[in-house]
This record gives structure tokens, sequence and C-alpha cells, in this order.
């Protein structure tokens, strides 16, 4: 017989603290597909925003794999965090000296999940019974795309909601000059390429943006508001998450 | 060391203060749209080709695995190299920068007694700026490649590895021709054809009649001691074939240990560079053949900070490039900014490792900022350099090398704000701040609002719903 697999939710820091919709959504979601979730409350952040900029925190690294240990799985609501936990835990631990956490850190991202990773790969399902009536496009985001290779998951999960119209992203595979701390230094370049990437969603004709990371969303869903687009920014768990009792 | 023109710091060309530079570049519109067609059909001519190559991804781990081997063996290869050309009539040369390289070539050059030279396309020796070396020698070089002759006559600088006229379109060009080039037709227009046609007829003109020759190489193989030449035009092979003298100039990571081993390379090049399934030109020769082609060769082997890039555990995966740029046509930067902006020889997201690797992180500190780290870069590489890792890497080493006192402390805020529990929650009491600056914060934050609004603060922080809710 299996024993019941324990399962933790890393919500991530911007979601923790900017955008607790996502996490809530996920919450939602898997309890409703029967997984319970844990939130350990020392979680913090992967010190992605950290390593990007330079700055290696072995002291987040150490935290993540010391919290998230116990568990059988976590999964993340965020391509990106899930990426740097996979690929950049290792490469931190292991630039501050300490080969042993770059040797636990592999084995915690080893079991760490980005949200439609999880849901495909380990509660094997692409049809989570959502419900939402709108005209949906999606952004992939470049993480998700190609740090994890999480391949047309999100569109399949995407494509079993009911009510659901799903239009083509023009150039979806181009990143939307976010980055990280990258739209702050090199604000001109971001700015260009969040352009480009607000006239392809405009063009779409969609009444909702959709990706798998709050980070990219926060970027392009900016950028919208200030030229009053009017096309609203969801997380993937939120639309997964909505039924018809309970709307997102 | 003098790293040459690594990066560029002379004659009113910016150096590599990217975030500087990319502001003026953006705004040249004719600019971005001249790298965005040019980047765009190589990138779509690439792709359909990568699709119809089964073992593309077997063919990338063969390639990287190769250059791992070279770069491994580095010094075994090398002197098997030397022995193998010099066997084989060629005099083999060896220069630590680019100081050591431009006086040796200069050297074999006036022992000629001649004062042009001709040159084939090559990175290597735009890197240790050996046009403007040879200049101060009385010696005029005269570029070759179509593309680095519109570059030469306009008195500008490559911006793309490839393609280094590619922020010119061709009414652009008819005018540098019409101005620069003494024998250009009075009534040249801007079709393409007439271009070609005026390039050749001027260029036959110096291949008939100079005696010494310049080139780099694409791949010298440590077995036969043998160089090769990829191109598309053939104006290289007249180069390498006609005159009397040729000098190579052949950066030490350009080794492969066999003949066998171009079976792998000659497939990743031509259809990552050019988006062809071959070179038209691919021009082999091992050291003198009596009577036949160049009887006085010469191999400059260079260094120029390559060994140092090798010392990076890291890093040292940059020096398995050839040089295709796919990763310039896919990158989403390079693509608003053009290859200026990176003020360096190697632009795009290769020279934002390349450059800082090779010269040392201290004189380009910007570059490996210059991205996004969405990762295109490193899904095309044809040898697997994982850019994006390197990128950061190079980040850490930066912020080491180069202090910023307000950005070190805001950092070491945040990492220790978000070192406990305790701190954290107490943290996240400050986002109901962000309403005050969601359309207009301080710097370095408006930077954002200029163009974006900041989100709106929620009502409670996830934890704070989590532990409400049990």
């Amino acid at each position: 017989m299996h024993r019941v697999m324990r399962v933790a939710l890393f919500s991530t820091c911007l979601v923790d603290a900017l955008f607790p919709d996502a996490g809530k959504a996920t919450v939602a979601l898997l309890e409703r597909l029967g997984q319970k979730l844990e939130f350990p409350l020392e979680q913090t952040c992967c010190g992605q925003m950290h390593a990007n900029s330079g700055y290696f925190e072995p002291n987040l690294v150490r935290r993540y794999v010391e919290v998230f240990d116990p568990y059988d799985a976590v999964v993340v609501p965020s391509g990106s965090c899930a990426g740097a936990i996979r690929h950049q835990h290792e490469l931190v631990a292991r630039a501050s000296g300490d080969e042993a956490l770059a040797r636990r850190a592999h084995a915690v991202g080893e079991k760490t999940y980005e949200l439609s990773e999880f849901l495909v790969d380990v509660l094997h399902t692409d049809d989570v019974g959502a419900y939402f009536p709108h005209r949906v496009t999606y952004h992939p985001t470049c993480h998700s795309l190609r740090m994890l290779g999480v391949g047309d998951r999100p569109l399949r999960l995407l494509n079993n909601v009911r009510g659901i119209e799903l239009v083509t992203l023009p150039h979806h595979d181009e990143c939307c000059g976010f980055g990280g701390t990258f739209s702050i230094k090199n604000p001109d370049v971001s700015a260009a390429m969040l352009a480009d990437k607000m006239e392809a969603v405009i063009e779409t004709g969609a009444e909702v943006l959709c990706a798998g990371d709050r980070s990219c969303l926060m970027h392009i869903g900016g950028g919208l508001d200030r030229i009053r687009a009017g096309v609203r920014t969801l997380h993937l768990a939120e639309i997964l998450a909505s039924t018809d009792q309970a709307p997102a | 060391m003098t790293t040459g023109e690594l990066i560029w710091d002379s004659e009113g060309w910016p150096g590599p203060d990217f975030a500087h530079n990319a502001r003026q570049a953006v705004e040249n519109s004719q600019l971005r749209r001249n790298v965005r067609k040019a980047t765009g059909t190589i990138r779509q001519r690439r792709a359909g080709l990568v699709a119809e190559t089964p073992d593309w991804q077997e063919l990338r781990h063969a390639g990287a695995a190769v250059k791992d081997d070279v770069l491994h063996h580095l010094d075994a290869y090398l002197e098997q190299f030397e022995r193998a050309a010099a066997a084989r009539g060629a005099h083999v040369h060896w220069a630590r920068d680019a100081d050591e390289a431009t006086q040796t070539v200069t050297g074999i050059v006036e022992a000629t007694g001649h004062k042009e030279v001709i040159k084939v396309k090559s990175m290597a020796t735009q890197e240790i700026g050996l046009v403007r070396a040879l200049e101060r020698a009385g010696v005029t070089a005269h570029e070759t490649d179509l593309a680095e002759m519109i570059i030469q006559l306009s008195h500008d600088r490559p911006s793309h590895i490839v393609v280094p006229a590619l922020h010119r379109n061709r009414a652009e060009i008819r005018r540098i021709f019409r101005e620069n080039m003494p024998d250009a037709p009075r009534d040249l227009t801007d079709d393409p054809h007439q271009l070609a046609e005026a390039a050749r007829l001027h260029l036959r003109r110096l291949f008939l009649k100079t005696k010494v020759a310049i080139s780099g190489a694409n791949f010298a193989i440590a077995e036969t001691g043998g160089l090769l030449v990829a191109e598309s035009e053939g104006n290289g092979r007249m180069c390498l074939t006609l005159p009397e003298t040729l000098i190579s100039v052949v950066g030490i990571e350009k080794l492969i240990p066999t003949f066998r081993d171009l079976e792998v390379f000659l497939q990743l090049l031509p259809r990552s560079s050019t988006g062809e399934r071959m070179n038209p030109y691919n021009s082999v020769w091992t050291g003198v053949t009596q009577n036949d082609g160049p009887q006085d060769v010469h191999i400059v082997l260079l260094d120029n900070g390559r060994t140092k890039a090798l010392a990076d555990h890291i890093g040292r995966q940059a020096l398995r490039c050839i040089r295709c740029a796919a990763c310039l046509n896919v990158c989403p930067v390079y693509e608003r900014t053009g290859g200026h902006a990176y003020g360096a020889t190697y632009p795009g997201p290769i020279g934002a490792i390349l450059t800082p690797l090779m010269a040392g992180v201290e004189h380009a500190p910007e570059l490996p900022f210059a991205s996004s780290l969405c990762g295109a870069c490193y899904e095309v590489c044809p040898v697997e350099i994982d850019i994006p890792t390197v990128l950061v890497k190079l980040r850490h080493d930066a912020v080491g090398a180069q202090r910023h006192r307000a950005q070190d402390a805001t950092f070491a805020a945040a990492a220790n704000a978000m070192n406990g529990r305790r701190r954290w929650t107490a943290a996240l009491k400050l986002a109901p701040l962000l309403k005050f600056i969601k359309h207009g914060g301080p710097p370095p934050l408006n930077r954002w609002t200029r163009t974006r609004d900041l989100p709106d603060p929620p009502e409670e922080s996830f934890r704070e719903w989590w532990t409400r809710r049990r």
C-alpha cells in the first residue's frame, strides 16, 4: 500500500507578498483534485532575484532545502522560481564552497515541480474540471519553456477548460523583457521588448492574458494597465481553479 | 597584456557601457527595423533546416564533446598541430596577446616588401585590431568580404559576427559605394545585383594584383596541420589561392582533433550561421603545396585572453564557440540594440560572456547584465554553451569586482529580511506602501514606473490568508 504523499506548497515570495490570489487558486485547485497541501511557514524566497543580480545567497538556498527536504514533493506556481531551484541552487551552493549543500539542493530540486508539471506528471491529469468562459491568450514564459521544458502541458490543461476560447499569442516564445532586475538595469531595452509583447497580446483580442508566472504577468500587466488596454492578467492556477460556482 | 580591440575604447567608439549605448540604439528606429528584418530572416531559415535534421540534438552533443576534449587537452593538440603544419611547410608563430600578434603579422608583411594586403573576413583579426596596426606600419589592408568591405568603406564597425553590415539597408549601401568606392559606376542604383556587380569588379582588380593575403580560420585540424575557412562568396577563396604569401591568425580554441571531426561541424556551422545546409565555399589548405597556391604560408596561433577564459570552470565552455552567431539572431536584446551597443568585437549573448571572460570582468562589468536570461541563445547554440548560466556566474564576479554601495546594501537588506520567518512576516507589512508609488516611484524604481504600473497591494499576504484559514 502507498503511504500518503506529503506535498508542500512553495508560494514564492512574490505571490506571498503581492499576488496571494495565485497562491489561493493553487490551493483551491489542488484541494479540489483531492491533494492535501502543506504550507511550511518558515519558507521565504528561493533567492533567484539575488542570484540573477549577481548576489549569491547560500543562506536562502539552505533555507529552501531545510524547509522542503521533509516533503515528497514541492509544488511551485512559478516556472521561473522552479527553474532557479532546479538549475541555480546547486551553482550558488557550490560557489560558496558548500558541496554538501549542493548535493542536498540537487536532491530537493529533483522533487520540486512547477504547477503544470505537478498536475500532468504527478497527478496524471490534464483535465482539472475547470470552467472559464472567456477569450484567453497564453504567454508561455521563458523559464517554463526553456529552463524547465514544460512543453505543451499548460496548453493541454487550458484546452480542457470548459467554455474557454483559447487564441494563439503571436511570437509567443519571445521574452516579455522583464528579466527581474534587467527591467531596472536596462529599462529602455526592456520597455522596447514589452511594447512588442503588448502589441501581440492586444492583437489577439483576448480579454485575459494567462501565464504560469506572476512575475512576467506583473511586467506585461503593468504595461497593459499603463496604456489602459483593458486586458486582465491571470495566473494559470486562477483559470484552472475557476468553476461555475467559484469563477475567477 | 594588451587585448587589442576586444573592447572598443578608442576613436570615438563607446566602450561596453551597455545600458547607455542601448538607450541610444533603441531610439534609432531605422536600426531596429534593419536588425529585426535581417535576424528574422536567418532565424527562420535556421529553424527550417534544424527541423529537417533528425539527429540535430545528437550533433549538438557531439560538437560540444569534441570541443570539450580539445579544451581539456589543449596543450597536446596545439603541439600536434604545430608539428603537422610545420612538416607541411607552414611557419607557425605564437602570440600571447594582440600586440604580439599584430607585430608578428606586420613583420611578415614588411619582409615581403609589399604595401597592400587583401583580407578574408576574420573575427580574430578584428579582435587584435590588425587593419589599424598595419595602417600604422604603412600597409593598406583591403577587406574583401562584401559586408566587411561596406563596413571598411564607411569607417564603420561590424555589428554582427557573421553578417557584419546587417545594420545597413541597401539604400545606405548604395550611398556608401557612391561616396567611398573610387571605381563605383555613376548610375549605381540600390538594386542588389547592381551593388554586388560593382563590388565584384572592384574586388577583382584587388585579387589580381595583390601578393599578400591575411585570413583567420574556422577550424584548425591538429591531425593534419590543415586550416579551413567556410564562406559564402568565394572572395575568401580568391585570397587563399591567388597571392604568394598567406598569413592566418587563428585562435587557439579553433582546434579540432581530426579531419573526420569536420563531419560534425560542417553540419552544425552552416545551418546555425547562415541557414544553409552547406557553406558554398569550404577551403581547406595544409601548409604549402608545391607550385599551387601561396608558397609562403604562415600561421599565428593566438591566445589573447583565451587561456584566461579556460581557467574559469564555468565560463570555459564559451571557448567551444564556433562563431555562428545563432545566439545573436534569436536574442531579443540584440534584436533591439544591434551589435554596437556591446562596445566590443564580439556582440550579442556570446559577446556578453566572451568579452568579460577574455578581457577580465572588471573591464566589461555591464556586459553580463545585457540579457533578460530568456535562454533562447542556449536553445540554439550548436555546441550547447549554457550562456545564461555563464552570465549569472559572471554577474556574481562583476558584483564582487566592483562595489556599488547603494545596490549592495539593498540586496543585503532584502536577503536579511528573507532569512527568517519573523523578519519576512514583518517585511510583508510594507507591501501597502506600493500604492503610493504605483505610477511613479523614486529612483531606480522610476525606471519601472516610467512605462509600467506597479501592482495594487493585496488586502493580506498569502501567509496571512493561510494562517487565518487554518
